[in-house]
Parts: structure tokens; sequence; C-alpha cells
């Protein structure tokens, strides 16, 4: 086992992927010469070379298009864009294009990119900057959508992705990067769908994604102590969307809460209610809670922004309302 | 060329012709559904540039992407005229098993990567196919056909530039008709002549007669030569017409009955069967049989396949989404 951080995780699967494969090359706007706004790409320009780390323009919407002509055949790009907000301007090569390739060609033709981004808020980015977009990868057919928490999966669910035939979008966020966690130092994968129980409980469900993850953990710990005990679920996948895990849970618990960091409508958690109605209604035992962002542009006020985004406070308080205590 | 290609080059363009004609009569009797935009008048373009690619070497050709406009790209370039058809008809036997129609022909066997139809989304794609090529080593290039609009959007500057800066082997041919659906090219665009327009990014280009399949071809060659060894994309442009609407929809009410007249008398297949008539290669009779002889096909095959061949199911709606033999190493579930 080795500590390693979020970035240092996803600089190894890099590194070990275009290792295994001349085929795999990684696009992006500073990532080679400079090492990637997240040192996501480190060192990599010097060991494989500019033909394979390839510094792009400014131009998301193009050098993602080429990143998918070139997976057509055979490539396999590792695309990264520097944050999820910039990823609107690369949306008609990657929903127009990629997410339908292989189906408008009848299966004949595929699109084996990985799109990373960041998406979340930091420190006061304000609202150009604080974008989250989950729910829209999760919405759109014919694209994989992953969100690892921590470095286990972002190095193993990274070089999955890079194998896999399908688009993924790795959603990453610019809070975890420096993350830590002992992962192995032998190769290992982690498989793109299939949401994890990482913390068992009996009363509630609390489901998160990506950073929310640690918010409910954090809660969890804060239910303990008063006597509650909370399952959370890592939904790791957002598409497709594991609701066998789900379903188990709630049939368990008969309580659940979904905690996002994004705003509500249309979002992650309304379509994790709906799938709770659609597979176990019968077993809530409570009306299910969200929480999620405020329905507002991010604001740059500090104060503000700490209104607008959800924290562990938030979901300790929605559990407890679930449980009926508030 | 000889007397024979030069005769063959005729009959497929009349086929083209014909094909289009018939997708239209298809099209009437709602046989073929959904957007269909014909290719008439433009011939000489696709037919003289793709004559001058590899095409015939199957997987091992040049890869060839353009928009909706597609059906005679994808048939010059290899794709069985008879799974095009059926591929209008919605059938799975078409060239994407019935889930792209009109707008979206593909075929792989022959690296035709399809038809998109989202305006100037084909340049990226196609500088992509062209990367690919140059990484593994290939001496194959890219050719993307586009028209005249696509060149006032981003993607465009986008990947001259990226064309440019990587030295990709791809070729893009502007198909210049003169309209965006039915706004005439000096109304929207800056600079008319299209070909100007990439020497911001320092990049070879030049402007032809696009209704000349001879000269057309000459300047093909040219262009496809240079990528071919390596100096980088080019940028071609062809002067052209549609004889027929921006599809079916369209009354043509945009532009003049003069302006229509002058351009057919400069039709790619009355230039050609003149210049081949009076070179004594063919006979106005050998013409009228060549035109029976074509829609004899069209009907008895072609058409006869599409109205023939299965639906697609509709319990495979959901097959091509993703991987549908995926590899649960990298997939999933989750093991315990
Ligand atoms: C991004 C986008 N915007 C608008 C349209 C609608 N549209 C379809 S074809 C077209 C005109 C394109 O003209 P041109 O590139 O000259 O091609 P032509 O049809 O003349 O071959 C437009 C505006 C579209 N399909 N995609
Ligand atoms: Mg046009």
């Amino acid at each position: 086992m080795a500590e390693t951080a979020y970035w240092e995780a996803i600089r190894r699967a890099h590194d070990e992927e275009m290792a295994n494969d001349p085929m795999v090359i990684a696009m992006g706007e500073d990532i080679g010469v400079a090492g990637g706004t997240y040192k996501a790409t480190l060192g990599l320009y010097d060991k494989y070379g500019p033909e394979r780390v390839i510094d792009t323009p400014i131009s998301e919407n193009s050098y993602t298009g080429i990143g998918i002509g070139a997976s057509m055949v055979g490539m396999r790009p590792i695309i990264e864009i520097m944050s999820i907000n910039f990823a609107l301007l690369a949306l008609d090569t990657l929903i127009n294009a990629a997410a339908k390739i292989r189906y408008m060609s009848g299966g004949r033709v595929q699109c084996p990119i990985v799109m990373r981004t960041p998406g979340g808020t930091a420190h006061q980015l304000a609202a150009q900057h604080s974008a989250r977009l989950a729910r829209m990868f999760m919405s759109t057919s014919g694209l994989r959508v992953v969100t690892p928490r921590g470095p286990l999966d972002a190095y193993g669910m990274l070089k999955s992705a890079v194998r896999c035939n399908d688009p993924v979008i790795v959603i990453e966020h610019e809070q975890m990067y420096n993350l830590k966690e002992d992962i192995p130092e032998e190769e290992f994968f982690r498989p793109l769908e299939g949401a994890e129980v990482v913390r068992e409980g009996t009363d509630i469900t609390l489901i998160g994604y990506n950073y929310s993850v640690h918010l409910c953990l954090e809660a969890a710990r804060r239910l303990e102590a008063d006597g509650i005990s909370a399952e959370v679920i890592d939904l790791r996948a957002l598409k497709p969307l594991d609701r066998e895990t789900i379903r188990k849970s709630v049939e368990k618990t008969h309580r659940v809460l979904v905690a996002e960091e994004d705003e509500a409508p249309v979002g992650v958690g309304s379509e994790i209610i709906a799938t709770v109605n659609e597979e176990c209604f019968y077993a809530l035992d409570a009306q299910p809670v969200r929480i999620h962002a405020a329905d507002v542009p991010v604001p740059y006020n500090a104060r503000l922004e700490k209104a607008a985004i959800p924290s562990a406070d938030d979901v300790y308080e929605g559990a407890l309302k679930v449980m009926g205590k508030i | 060329m000889n007397d024979a290609d030069k005769k063959r080059l005729l009959r497929e363009m009349i086929f083209f012709r014909r094909f289009e004609d018939r997708t239209f009569e298809a099209y009437m009797e709602r046989k073929i559904g959904g957007f269909l935009h014909l290719y008439s008048g433009q011939e000489a373009v696709a037919t003289g540039v793709l004559e001058k690619a590899r095409t015939g070497h199957g997987t091992d050709n040049d890869y060839v992407i353009t928009g909706y406009r597609d059906h005679i790209h994808a048939i010059k370039t290899g794709a069985p005229a008879r799974e095009v058809m059926a591929e209008l008809y919605g059938k799975e036997t078409g060239s994407s098993r019935g889930r792209g129609g009109s707008m979206h022909i593909f075929d792989p066997t022959v690296n035709f990567m399809g038809g998109y139809a989202l305006v100037g989304q084909p340049f990226p794609l196609a500088a992509g196919l062209a990367m690919g090529c140059k990484h593994k080593g290939t001496d194959q290039i890219a050719i993307c056909f586009l028209g005249d609009g696509a060149n006032n959007q981003g993607t465009f500057h986008e990947t001259m530039n990226m064309a440019k800066v990587w030295n990709l082997p791809v070729l893009f041919v502007c198909e210049n008709n003169q309209y965006a659906i039915g706004t005439r090219i000096e109304r929207t665009t800056a600079v008319v002549d299209q070909y100007k327009r990439v020497c911001a990014y320092d990049m070879e280009a030049s402007q032809h007669d696009g209704m000349d399949i001879d000269i057309v071809m000459e300047a093909a060659e040219k262009a496809i030569d240079f990528v071919r060894s390596g100096k980088g994309p080019y940028f071609i442009e062809f002067m052209t017409y549609r004889f027929r609407g921006h599809s079916m929809s369209d009354s043509k009410g945009y532009r003049t009955k003069e302006e229509e007249a002058e351009w057919e008398k400069r039709d790619p297949i009355k230039i050609y069967s003149q210049r081949l008539i009076e070179q004594g290669i063919i006979t106005p009779e050998d013409i009228k049989a060549m035109e029976r002889e074509i829609d004899d096909e069209i009907e008895n095959d072609i058409v006869k396949f599409a109205e023939e061949s299965p639906e697609p199911r509709v319990e495979d709606l959901d097959k091509y989404v993703l991987d549908d033999n995926p590899d649960p190493r990298w997939i999933g579930p989750l093991q315990k």
C-alpha cells in the first residue's frame, strides 16, 4: 500500500495506461510542458513526448472533437477539460457526436474517449468556475459517467475508463485533488459500474457521489453519536446507475436521503428519489429528503457561497428530519 | 485516364443523379422520412475528389467524413448503394442498421466515417481521423467535405488552427454552393471566397470550378498528393450549385429562375457527356442506354433490396447505446 493523493492516483493511471498501450494519448490545455493544472500529467510530456501528451489551444469543442475522431480510428484519448464549466463549450462534439456515434452507426463505429474534468465548488471561484453539471451528463444516453470519491477509484476507474469502449466522463472535484488514501502498489482496476456501500448502517441510507460522499460520511459519524445508524452509499457511477444497491439498502433502512452539491431541479437527487419510488416505494417509512445547492449561480462572497452549497451540517440536519427528530 | 474509366465516371455521375431522384420519389411516397438533402448538381465534386483519393482498399482506404448531404459521398467511397437506400428506408440492412437515416450514413468497412447533422461538427472529427492516421504511421489521409455555410462555425477556425499546428494529413473540401439553406453567402459571410479564409492559419488553399470533373480531378490530385506527402493540411474550394432545394421542404423562393438556369447550363453531367461525345468516346445513344441500365439497377436491385429488407426489431431498441459486449473487468459490477 502507498499513501497516494488523488492527483497522484490520476497521474499514475495515465502513466501506466500510456506505457501499456501506444494508442493512449492525453490532450488538454496546459497538460504537457506545464504538467497540468492539477498535475495529472506531471512529467509525462518528458516521458512520452509532444505527440502523446498534447498541449491543445483553448478550443474545447474542437480538440474534444479531434479526440473523438482519433478514437474512431482506434486511439484512446484521455481529454482533460480544465473545469467542467468549460466542458459546456465541448457539448456539441461530446453529446451530439461521441454519445451518439455508436448508436447512429448501428453499432459499427465507436468512440472510446475519456473526458476528465473537475466539477464542483472550491473556494470563492464564483459563478463561472463552480459548475457541477453531473446531472447533464447523467441524462445523456450513450455516455458513461463516473465520479470517483477518492484516490482508489480515481486511479482504478480511470484505468478502466481508458480500456472501456464507450465514451466515459470522469467527474473529479477541485477540492479533492489533495485528498490522500492508501492504495495498492500493484496494478488494479475498479469497475465503471456499481454503487458501493462505504459505511454500513440500519436506520437511514445516505446517498452521495463525488464530494458529497464525504459530507454523508461526516454526517454519519455525527448521527452515530446520536444513536442513529446511517448507511452511506457512494453511487460511483451516475450512468449507468446501480438501482439494485439503492433498493437493497432502502429495503433495509426504510429511510433515505440524497446529498448532491448541484442545484436540485432535474438533478441527481430527483433521479435517485424517482428510482426509490420505482424500486421500493412501499419500503419507505418516511418521506425522502434531498440535500442540494441553492438554486442560484454560485456567489463569490464567502458567506453567501457557504450558504449556497450544502455542508455536512445540512446532511446531518436533513437526516434528523427524515428520522423525525426535528 | 483511359476511355473506359471516363465512361465509368460519367456512368457514376448519372447513377448518382438518378439515385437521388429516386430517393425523392420514395420520399413523396413516404417510404423515406425525416430530413432528406439531395446532392444533385454537385456530383462532380465528390466524384472527382474521391476518384483521386484512395478508395477500394476497404479499411486501408482514406477516411471520408461529411455533413448530412452524404449519400453520394458514402457510395463513391465504397458503401454499397443498396445499403445506403436501405438506410433511407430505415431498414435493418441499412448502412447504419436503420438507426441513422439519410443524414447519418456510416460504413467503416470502407472508412466512410459518417454523415453528421450538426453544421461544422465534422471539421474536428476529420482532424482527429487524420491524427489517428499520423499516429499509426500509415499514409492514409482524412477527407472532410462540407458546405460554405459550415465555415462560419467556431469549429472551422479551431480546427484549421490545430490541423496546421499539428501538421495533420487532412484535406478539407469546401463545396461552395453559395447558399446555406435559403441564405446567400454574401449576406452572412464577410469573405466570400472561402479558400482565402484559411490564410489566417497559413494553410495551403485553392479555389476551382466544381462543375467540371476534369478540373476537379486535376486539382484534387495535387491537393491529395500534398497532404499524403506529409506537408500538412490543405483546404480546397469548389464552386458549385445544388439543383434541388436544401431539403424536401424547400421551395427555393430565395433564388431567381435566371440564376438557376445559368447554373443548369453548367450541369456537371452535361459538361462531361458533351466532352466525351466530342472526343468520340461515347454516343448520345450509348448514354440513353446507360440511363436505362441505371434505372433498371436502381429499381430492380437497389430499391427492391430496400423495400424487401426487414425493419429493425423493437426488442433491439436499446442495442448500440453502449458497447453491447463489454469486458467485465472494466465495467463491473463492483465485486465485494
Ligand atoms: C449547428 C447547426 N446549426 C444549424 C443547423 C441547420 N442547418 C442545416 S443545413 C444548414 C445550412 C448549411 O449550409 P452549407 O454549410 O453551405 O451546406 P449546404 O447545405 O449548402 O450543402 C443549416 C443552417 C444545423 N444543422 N446545425
Ligand atoms: Mg452551401
